[in-house]
């Protein structure tokens, strides 16, 4: 195994990327979480295919949302390993 | 499957064949029980089938997995792709709580209860981002083991085991529980002794393989839970709206419901959200459903038993993917059980209440002469059922879809394989977790740190086999309350263990004092909450003039907790003195998925 000789600027930076990646991801997730659920008496009144749509984000819309971050974020954060040369062989 | 599973290369690299002849295997011996049955073999025979046969499969590859070397024992020898390690942790993450009583807790509270749905899926954001690829680059076996290293010493190390121990005990004791009630229903033998097979089925898989054995049965297991979920609700999908995909057609029982509801007088809706019983919006309600959801999410991603998992994937890259994966499988269940509520709340509202009690649909028959799990008593005595008449035990919605949908009796039996599935791949899980962490943290680490190889698989068999006594013992007691209980597992893990395992990755100046002060000290408050609220109310009155804080029900009880654990953490930290510069470089080390972890301290490394 090689010594990733990164410069303390480079693993400053890497980690800051890093760090913005998760921020990024963490605030799509409060408002799936939490966000969108705060307005689910007014969503409720509008209605497709008979789902009320507060009712349809907390059962199916947030759960995708959640999904889709995780999967995104290994996508992302791969890109950023690459980026800086510290992706696993 | 000839393959052997003790060659790494030839059963790793054909997992795809393998579970995928099983999965054809498993479908046609469902085809052939079928047969069976319209052949006139007896229910019986066929409840028996489905349980004896699914345990022999699972202690078959529990015996093919057997191992005496240790990386194999406490991390599958860290060859689990992906994929294979996300339908694991489904199987180790959904519990006979999500595989049975999920859907009855939507079919009696309604929105309230999504609360679970979102709760128990969104933490997976946070295991994904803060934790997982950061503990799969530490490389170690437990999660002990990590706050030991970084916050070096015994404290942090003992702080993480004891966290870990109040919340899987409870946890694995209604697993054992749940397995005992499927197991005595299915084959009828007393619910005493059915825990004891059930215990046999638990330890056939994990004591002869440890963690190798659990995560190869684990993924045969998730593919009869999924399975066993889906077809009943499918089949009953198709039933009422042509269109087998319940969770696009539910809607439409949704706007039925809404209409019987106005019919009936019921005056709390299904899908209204944060209403009271009387069907007022209520910001008490309110509050407790972003609490839970939480609480619920944030314990997921503290809970040991399914960060362990992320320690068996071949690299960091792995272990990321991997979370997308485990959240997929699981969201395929829980997308799914909101449709079974509506289901079953639109056949009660439209073909029971309001019936003559004479002429009822032949399932809730049926279920009305299992003792206590329906309910019917004709208060008025005017021969019509009305709604305050017909009580329901939230466990019988899963269990009874293939009756409502119409379908033969080997479903049934299928739902019941399901059911066992899930509750004994929890259960190999929590085990495991707990056992590794006595023997691994407390005994090797602790007490014989020259153990050798043999004695530690020894030590680590032994304790697994006692904690799994002393949890079927206590499960034997039909404890009280014990659904309650594991609710509360979430609270606890994570007040305990969220704060020490996030920042210890994320903020380098996190100092061992202020770990452990931070763990005790939101750990104690989130179980003073707990127990007060529960057991000594009239205590916690006197004191607090109140008899909830703000409403919170301690089911939430880490909204205390958590604040309180970061709060300490960080003070205590920035007074003592900062990390030294190995700790440091440690650090940056699990950060960077490239290259060797620098240990702080000479000889950690396995």
């Amino acid at each position: 195994m090689q010594e990733p000789t990164l410069s303390r600027e480079k693993m400053d930076n890497y980690w800051r990327k890093t760090s913005r990646l998760m921020w990024t991801i963490l605030a799509l997730w409060f408002v799936a979480s939490f966000g969108v659920h705060f307005f689910a008496v007014p969503l409720n009144g509008i209605k497709i295919l008979g789902f009320p749509l507060g009712f349809y984000f907390a059962a199916q819309g947030s759960l995708i949302v959640f999904v889709v971050l995780c999967f995104w974020n290994a996508h992302a954060q791969n890109k950023i390993d690459e980026e800086f040369g510290v992706a696993e062989d | 499957m000839a393959y052997d599973i003790s060659s790494k290369t030839g059963f790793v690299a054909n997992l795809g064949k393998i579970y995928g002849a099983y999965a054809g295997v498993f479908l046609g011996f469902v085809v052939v029980l079928a047969i069976l049955e319209q052949m006139g073999v007896p229910n019986a025979v066929i409840g028996y089938c489905f349980v004896f046969l699914t345990i022999g499969v699972y202690a078959y590859i529990g015996i093919l997995s057997r191992t005496m070397e240790l990386s194999e024992y406490y991390v599958a020898g860290r060859v689990v792709p992906a994929f294979y390690n996300g339908m694991a942790t489904g199987a180790d993450w959904m519990s006979a709580a999500s595989f049975i009583s999920m859907a009855g807790g939507l079919y009696l509270a309604g929105f309230a209860n999504l609360g679970y749905v979102l709760g128990w899926t969104g933490g997976y954001v946070l295991v994904a981002v803060l934790l997982a690829p950061y503990l799969r680059k530490f490389g170690q076996f437990t999660v002990p083991d990590f706050l030991g290293t970084r916050y070096e010493g015994n404290g942090a190390r003992v702080c993480g085991v004891v966290v870990l121990f109040a919340a899987s005990f409870t946890y694995i004791v209604a697993q054992c529980y749940g397995i005992g009630i499927i197991t005595s229903r299915f084959i009828g033998i007393s619910f005493e002794l059915a825990i004891f097979v059930g215990l046999a089925g638990i330890l056939v898989c994990s004591m002869l393989g440890g963690m190798r054995a659990v995560t190869w049965t684990q993924v045969a297991q998730y593919i009869v839970l999924i399975v066993a979920y889906l077809v009943p609700v499918i089949w009953l999908s198709t039933k009422l709206y042509g269109i087998p995909i319940p969770e696009l057609t539910y809607g439409m029982a949704l706007e039925e419901i809404a209409s019987l509801e106005q019919k009936l007088g019921i005056l709390k809706p299904h899908a209204a959200p944060y209403v009271d019983a009387a069907g007022k919006f209520s910001w008490v309600e309110f509050n407790n459903f972003w609490a839970l959801v939480l609480c619920l999410m944030v314990g997921t991603a503290s809970l040991p038993h399914i960060l362990m998992r992320y320690f068996t994937t071949p690299n960091v890259r792995q272990a990321r993917e991997s979370v997308g994966w485990s959240i997929f499988f699981i969201f395929l269940l829980y997308f799914t059980a909101p449709a079974y509520a509506a289901f079953a709340k639109l056949e009660v509202y439209s073909h029971v209440i309001g019936q003559p009690i004479a002429q009822l649909p032949i399932w809730v028959q049926n279920w009305s002469q299992v003792g206590g799990l329906l309910t019917i008593r004709d208060a008025n005595n005017d021969g019509i059922l009305q709604l305050a008449e017909f009580i329901i035990n939230q466990d019988i919605i899963v269990l009874s879809m293939p009756e409502i949908a119409g379908l033969p009796y080997v479903i049934s039996g299928l739902v019941a394989a399901g059911g066992l599935a899930a509750a004994l791949s929890t259960a190999d899980g929590l085990l495991l977790a707990i056992a590794n962490a006595l023997s691994h943290d407390i005994y090797y680490k602790m007490l014989d740190p020259k153990a050798s190889t043999v004695r530690r698989l020894t030590v680590a068999r032994g304790l697994l086999v006692a904690v799994a006594l002393v949890a079927a013992a206590v499960a034997g007691t039909r404890p009280d309350g014990i659904i309650q209980m594991v609710a509360w597992a979430f609270s606890l893990a994570a007040a305990g263990l969220f704060a020490p395992l996030v920042l210890g990755i994320w903020w380098k100046r996190t100092t061992a004092a202020g770990a452990v002060a931070g763990m005790i000290s939101g750990f104690s408050v989130c179980l003073f909450y707990l127990v007060m609220t529960r057991y000594f109310p009239e205590t916690f009155q006197a004191w607090f003039g109140t008899n909830l804080w703000w409403g919170i029900r301690n089911i939430s009880s880490a909204l205390f907790g958590l604040p309180v654990a970061f709060a300490v953490t960080w003070t205590v930290s920035m007074v003592t003195t900062a990390p030294s510069k190995e700790m440091q470089d440690f650090v940056d080390s699990i950060r960077t998925p490239r290259g060797d972890v620098k240990w702080a301290i000479a000889g950690v490394r396995e």
